[in-house]
């Protein structure tokens, strides 16, 4: 069975991240990165079905030149080879061009039974570029998974909405999400980091994908920034001790502000 | 004025609040036409013409509960082809942004997700949202196409507009590969009686420091009428369903009022309740991260605190 994983570089969290001034681009040189806490799921999740039975993984990413560190790490978890797209003209490319791009990597890519990715990234947190993906390919889309059987040429799994739970299946080959509660990623054990060292990652252009720079990139967008605005930090407010009127003291605050 | 598609988020036609909030919404931009996917358009009339909807489009298909997304979007679509609005406003939750993201590609435009506004532009719709935990405000347009927008609850008020809406409705058939994703099982959550965590004013939250005990949570938010939440080291404890969670991974709401109770405010969780309009922390400890967001703080125990305000709130209820 082949897997491809679909991974994202993205800035750290816990680090400052911002935008490029000038663009509105997030900026994703001049940060601290690494892979998306997300993907880790996916990644993890592929892991235990190739170590249920046959199966290889391919991590794919696009993103500029660090994000080959999202790659590594993927490969250290235990993922068998990369594919990394790289092209300065994707600088600024809206969900759409990346799904364009990610759906012609795979076609290079040929033969794959599942695609699996997490159920968003960590920093555009839209959650769309899966089910685009499957709509470019015109393979099924199943989403937002806490569990995943794969037997047969079929996958099943069982989504946790809000609303209700519902199990789905789908017929392979099928792009596959996963949240975050389907499993606990591995921290990649010392053998794992040596091994990466040796596993292929091959860096594609979007020459060798047959896309052109005019359908990706910033100018090529469908939406556009005009906008970004720094919010101030949220400073604090009242702090008071309770001396057993704490919780009066709540109310009467509530009561000021008319939620009481 | 140009028709603005909004897409019914309903059980069996009980309207949820959120499309409310969409219509008071699609009013400012153009005339609402509500689009109701699946059966309950009788159930739901009442509440769509009581906020403003000019039409109604009912789109049907005998087999539809035996699917999930991409049928809807083939039925949206299909309803944006009858009516060609000039936008197109469904609810942000994980289902509708699947059907948006389909949606996007099928009509080649432009999408927006969890935009916290939405405003009349000279170019279109300009929405605004709230990204990197809050930090900061982002105000865009959809340039390509006709704009897709997704909106998180809470984005305004719902205002009523009694209007009389026209009624239509249309057949599809789905596509063979729309019909590739069955649905084999559907199984409804039990309602906890309280307002939906997504969509509620008031939200109270309980973490490390309740130790297990959720109780003076719940009689506080059942007091208040608020939603309850649980931040992640509450969830992996097993203390409270993860349905429940609150922060990056788990549910990102923006209520009236957020109340943390012994939670100390880790960024992960400070990224799912920080845009909320106002903040009252409850912690033990006065170094806690969570003071440094909150408008009102507590420092004491919540298993104090916490009953001698709902006690108060209940005496001044009557």
């Amino acid at each position: 069975m082949k897997i491809v994983v679909l991974c994202k570089y993205v800035p750290n969290a816990i680090s400052e991240r911002k935008f490029v001034d000038g663009d509105f681009t997030t900026d994703r040189v001049g940060v601290d990165g690494l892979l998306s806490e997300l993907d880790e799921y996916a990644v993890e999740e592929a892991m235990k079905i190739k170590e249920a039975g046959d199966a290889t993984i391919t991590v794919l990413t696009v993103g500029p030149p660090p994000a080959a560190d999202a790659v590594r790490k993927a490969l250290q978890m235990g993922a068998d080879a990369g594919v990394h797209i790289v092209d300065d003209a994707m600088h600024g490319s809206d969900a759409l061009a990346t799904s364009l791009v990610i759906a012609k990597a795979l076609e290079k890519i040929g033969e794959y039974d599942m695609v699996m990715a997490g159920m968003a990234s960590t920093d555009g947190e839209m959650g769309v570029v899966p089910a685009m993906v499957a709509e470019r390919l015109g393979i099924a889309h199943v989403g937002y998974l806490g569990n995943v059987e794969v037997a047969d040429g079929t996958v099943k799994g069982r989504r946790d909405g809000d609303a209700a739970v519902e199990h789905v299946t789908a017929p392979l080959p099928a792009v596959v999400g996963v949240t975050d509660q389907i499993n606990d990623p591995r921290y990649p054990s010392f053998k794992g980091i040596m091994a990466a060292k040796k596993k292929p990652v091959e860096t594609w252009s979007l020459a060798d994908l047959g896309v052109s720079p005019e359908d990706v990139g910033l100018s090529a967008a469908w939406t556009s920034v005009s906008q970004v605005e720094k919010r101030p930090p949220r400073s604090h407010g009242e702090v008071v001790a309770d001396e057993g009127d704490g919780g009066a003291k709540l109310v009467e605050f509530l009561a000021s502000k008319k939620f009481v | 004025m140009s028709p603005i598609l909004v897409l019914v988020d309903h059980h069996d036609g009980a309207v949820r609040k959120s499309t409310t909030e969409l219509l008071t919404i699609a009013r400012r931009l153009g005339d609402p036409v509500a689009v109701v996917i699946g059966h309950g358009t009788d159930v739901a009339l009442p509440t769509l013409s009581a906020f403003g909807a000019t039409s109604v489009v009912t789109v049907d298909a005998p087999d539809i509960d035996d699917y999930l997304i991409v049928p809807r979007s083939e039925a949206l679509a299909a309803a944006i082809e009858k009516v060609q609005p000039s936008a197109v406003l469904l609810t942000s939750n994980a289902k509708t942004k699947e059907i948006a993201a389909h949606l996007a590609v099928k009509l080649e435009s432009g999408i927006i997700t969890d935009a916290v506004d939405v405003q009349p532009g000279p170019d279109g719709p300009i929405t605004t949202q709230s990204v990197f935990a809050g930090n900061y405000a982002v105000q865009a347009t959809v340039t390509k196409g006709t704009p897709i927008i997704t909106i998180k609850p809470n984005a305004t008020t719902p205002e009523e507009a009694p209007a009389t809406p026209s009624q239509e409705t249309i057949e599809v058939t789905f596509s063979e590969r729309a019909r590739a994703v069955k649905v084999t099982d559907h199984a409804p959550r039990e309602r906890t009686g309280r307002p939906d965590l997504n969509e509620a004013a008031v939200v109270v939250s309980g973490g490390r420091g309740t130790g297990g005990d959720f109780s003076p949570v719940e009689h506080l938010a059942d007091a208040l009428g608020a939603a309850v939440g649980a931040s992640r080291a509450a969830v992996d404890s097993g203390w409270y369903p993860h349905a429940f969670q609150i922060g990056q991974t788990g549910h990102v709401v923006s209520p009236q009022l957020y109340v943390a109770a012994g939670i100390s405010g880790a960024i992960q969780h400070r990224a799912g309740m920080q845009t909320a309009k106002t903040i009252v922390a409850v912690n033990k400890d006065g170094e806690a991260p969570i003071l440094q967001l909150a408008d009102f703080s507590v420092v004491g125990d919540l298993f104090t605190v916490l009953p001698q305000a709902t006690e108060e709130i209940k005496r001044r209820q009557g």
